[in-house]
């Protein structure tokens, strides 16, 4: 198996504050692993140190990514290296047209991948594709980046960037939340649509519901800073059924 | 968040690239302010006796004026006494008659800075005039102009040539009483450039001034005339640099234009005097006064400004609306870096019928800098169905900086229409870091964010401007972002 992500024994805080504690993890290319557990066990922060935000300090451990140190590496050059995060809360970019975001950040992400820019024409095509594939009003794309745009306009915003920029690793922070059954199967739909053996997903969810149209390999509990377990599809819907209390007894448990 | 994020104080650091000096002999006054050296100024200038006693009317004027005090900027006491008024590179005379006989330091200077004089290196369809300290060193293009009766020389050489023209207009915009600085410059100005587009001609390229401040100690008093007459369009504008020098130096210019019936004219300035050190040591006193009549019916005049550079900058560019249905508008980018003061806006004075002005500001304010809007909207009462749209939008970068409008209104026609909208943003850790995650550094990421910012105002620029703007604004963001 081609090891896309491998993360060992990663401790990190933030402000001075210790959020996760030893996480072990490995991904495959062509895996799709979902992570769930309580709120403020962690997941957000795990999701936005593998995308290298600065202020969450990495105390102990590794992550390799594609076989390369990726601790090493601003966030611009993990995303140009084909890591994505669809954010929990897209922030808002007044001024920014949001087609224009897109078009940047494609060429920056092609640049680095020894493509040549695309020119006006395939671009436009392709992102029309990608917006209708969204249901999203194409009047989003002339808009500023997330300005105004409802809850659900966003997650589907992110999922835009995603089909567009076509990462290795896909992170999704909770893109489900907020979303009627309808826009869930939507930004299933664009999920599964990039699905192939070169590619992993990482699905931060709370909501087994999401599990039913993306199918994971695998899925883990994160409590307080651990992943206490692991287990297949089947541990999403003993979640469901059971919640997260007695598996975070057990994590807090085994802090010291 | 601060401006800890090393990524954005690199940003902001960005050297002024400006800030060369040119060695060349100068014949300058000994600084100090009298008639004498009023006089002395005139004589140097051969000027005809009515300037000479304008210019001494204004000095009396100025000297029983207060120094303005209400206006958010703050700087210690100017020494008036501690200025040379005047400084002019020796090496040409009164005038050159053609480039060739400009001194070729001088020549490079300028093409150090981009703007190269000589004709068949210069920008297609641009005219320029190059004020060095106190004079004009060279215009070009000045004989395809004449072609069309334009005339754009400097304004010595039009105090010579058209002194008709001069008398009727100079001070009918911005009396030589108004303010301060104006005033002072009434009294003491050196050079400047100066415009006339006859009637019913469409100016066939863009006019500009490129004013660079080179002498150390030496005020840069320019003056600009423009006057288009009936159903005249002309573009002009106005670009400045200065050396980098620890100690401050005063440029107070002032700007008149004439639009009669029909006329319009676009003036857009790109304003890159040098901001002072990160510690707030030296730079350029940018006191402008800069003033437009629109008279007669259906009159245009439009300022663009962006404002990148000195340490204070402090004008307000203002159309007065006479004529019926005649339109301002005034569109401002303004950004201050480190220690940089900024209070700037307009005013729209509405005097004829349906007269419309527009205003869109754009502050940005970075480090510790400074940014105040101040505009007046004026409605008489005899302008009736005036209306006014005025946006303002403030862009902080960091949490040590400061952003203030304020906007005065004064109504005198129940007809008028009057908008006004604000914005305070902040371009923050989380925005950046979205668009690295999308693959873009963070300097891009905050010119991004920053030329979205300005777009409205950036679209008002002739092309080669904007451009400029922009590749300004993304050197002065090199070191701000925080
Ligand atoms: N920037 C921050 N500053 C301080 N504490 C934070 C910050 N980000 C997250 N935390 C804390 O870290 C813990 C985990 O948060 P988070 O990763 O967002 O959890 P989840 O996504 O699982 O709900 C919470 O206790 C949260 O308050
Ligand atoms: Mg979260």
């Amino acid at each position: 198996m081609n090891t896309l992500l491998r993360i060992k024994n990663l401790h990190v805080s933030v402000e001075g504050k210790a959020i996760l504690h030893g996480i072990d993890l490995s991904i495959n290319a062509g895996e799709v692993h979902a992570i769930m557990g309580p709120n403020g066990s962690g997941k957000s922060t795990f999701a936005q140190v593998l995308a290298g935000r600065e202020q969450f300090e990495v105390l102990q451990g590794s992550i390799h990514y594609a076989g390369e140190n990726l601790l090493t590496l601003s966030p611009e050059k993990r995303a140009r290296a084909g890591i994505f995060l669809a954010f929990q809360y897209p922030v808002e970019i007044p001024g920014v047209s949001n087609v224009y975001l897109l078009k940047t950040a494609l060429n920056a992400i092609r640049k680095q991948r020894g493509e040549a820019e695309l020119d006006a024409m395939d671009f436009l095509e392709r992102v029309k594709q990608h917006t209708a594939m969204m249901q999203m009003d194409e009047e989003l794309l002339y808009r500023s980046v997330n300005a105004g745009f409802s809850g659900g306009e966003k997650k589907r915003n992110e999922i835009l960037q995603l089909l567009m920029l076509e990462p290795r690793l896909a992170i999704l922070d909770e893109t489900d939340s907020g979303l009627d059954i309808d826009a869930l199967q939507v930004v299933a739909n664009g999920v599964n649509s990039l699905r192939d053996d070169t590619r992993a997903f990482l699905l931060v969810t709370h909501y087994q519901r999401l599990l039913d149209y993306i199918r994971p390999d695998f899925v883990h509990v994160l409590a307080a800073g651990r992943l206490v377990k692991s287990g297949g599809p089947e541990l999403a819907l003993e979640l469901e059924q059971r919640g997260y209390s007695w598996l975070k007894e057990a994590a807090v448990a085994a802090t010291p | 968040m601060t401006v800890s994020n090393p990524q954005i104080s690199r940003l902001l650091d960005q050297e002024y690239s400006a800030g060369f000096v040119t060695d060349i002999d100068a014949d300058s006054v000994p600084p100090g302010l009298s008639e004498e050296v009023i006089r002395f100024i005139s004589a140097k200038k051969q000027e005809p006796q009515f300037l000479l006693d304008w210019r001494l009317k204004a000095y009396r004027h100025w000297l029983s004026m207060p120094v303005p005090q209400w206006s958010s900027v703050h700087y210690p006491p100017i020494d008036y006494n501690a200025i040379s008024y005047y400084s002019s590179p020796k090496s040409r005379g009164q005038a050159p008659a053609s480039l060739e006989e400009v001194d070729p330091k001088l020549l490079d200077t300028y093409a150090k800075l981009g703007i190269p004089l000589a004709e068949q290196k210069q920008l297609a369809g641009v005219a320029v005039d190059a004020v060095f300290d106190s004079v004009s060193v060279a215009t070009t293009f000045k004989d395809t102009l004449a072609e069309h009766g334009i005339i754009f020389c400097s304004f010595s050489e039009a105090v010579r040539e058209h002194p008709d023209l001069v008398q009727q207009y100079l001070g009918s915009v911005v009396p030589p009483t108004d303010n301060f600085y104006a005033s002072l410059n009434s009294a003491v100005f050196s050079d400047g450039s100066f415009v006339y587009v006859p009637k019913g001609v469409r100016c066939p390229m863009e006019l500009s001034t490129y004013f660079r401040i080179n002498a150390a100690n030496t005020g840069q008093f320019e003056r600009t005339l423009i006057i288009a007459e009936e159903g005249s369009y002309v573009s002009y504008l106005e670009g400045c640099t200065a050396p980098m020098r620890d100690e401050n130096q005063l440029h107070a210019a002032v700007v008149e234009l004439v639009a009669l019936q029909d006329a319009q004219i676009r003036y857009s300035t790109v304003q890159n005097w040098y901001p002072g050190d990160s510690q707030g040591h030296g730079g350029i006193y940018n006191f402008v006064t800069k003033r437009g009549a629109c008279r007669g019916d259906n009159a245009h005049i439009s300022w663009t400004q962006v404002e990148t550079g000195s340490a204070i900058t402090w004008k307000y560019p203002s159309v007065i609306l006479e004529g019926d249905n005649a339109v301002g508008e005034f569109y401002s980018v303004a950004m201050t870096n480190n220690y940089q003061q900024a209070d700037t806006g307009t005013k729209m004075i509405h005097l004829g019928k349906n007269t419309r002005s527009t205003i869109i500001s754009k502050g940005i304010s970075a480090r510790q800098g400074r940014n105040a809007y101040r505009g007046l909207v004026k409605v008489l009462k005899g302008a009736e169905g005036a209306r006014n749209y005025t946006q303002c939008d403030s862009l902080l970068i960091g949490d040590r900086c400061g952003a203030h409008t304020f906007p005065y209104i004064e109504v005198k026609n129940p007809t008028a229409r009057v908008e006004h909208e604000a914005s305070t943003s902040r371009i923050g850790e989380e925005q950046l870091f979205y668009c690295q995650q999308r693959g873009l550094s963070a300097e891009d990421a905050v010119t991004l964010i920053v030329n979205g910012f300005c777009k409205q105002v950036f679209n008002e620029l002739p092309m080669e401007f904007a451009v400029e703007a922009q590749k300004l604004l993304g050197i002065n963001l090199e070191g701000v972002v925080g």
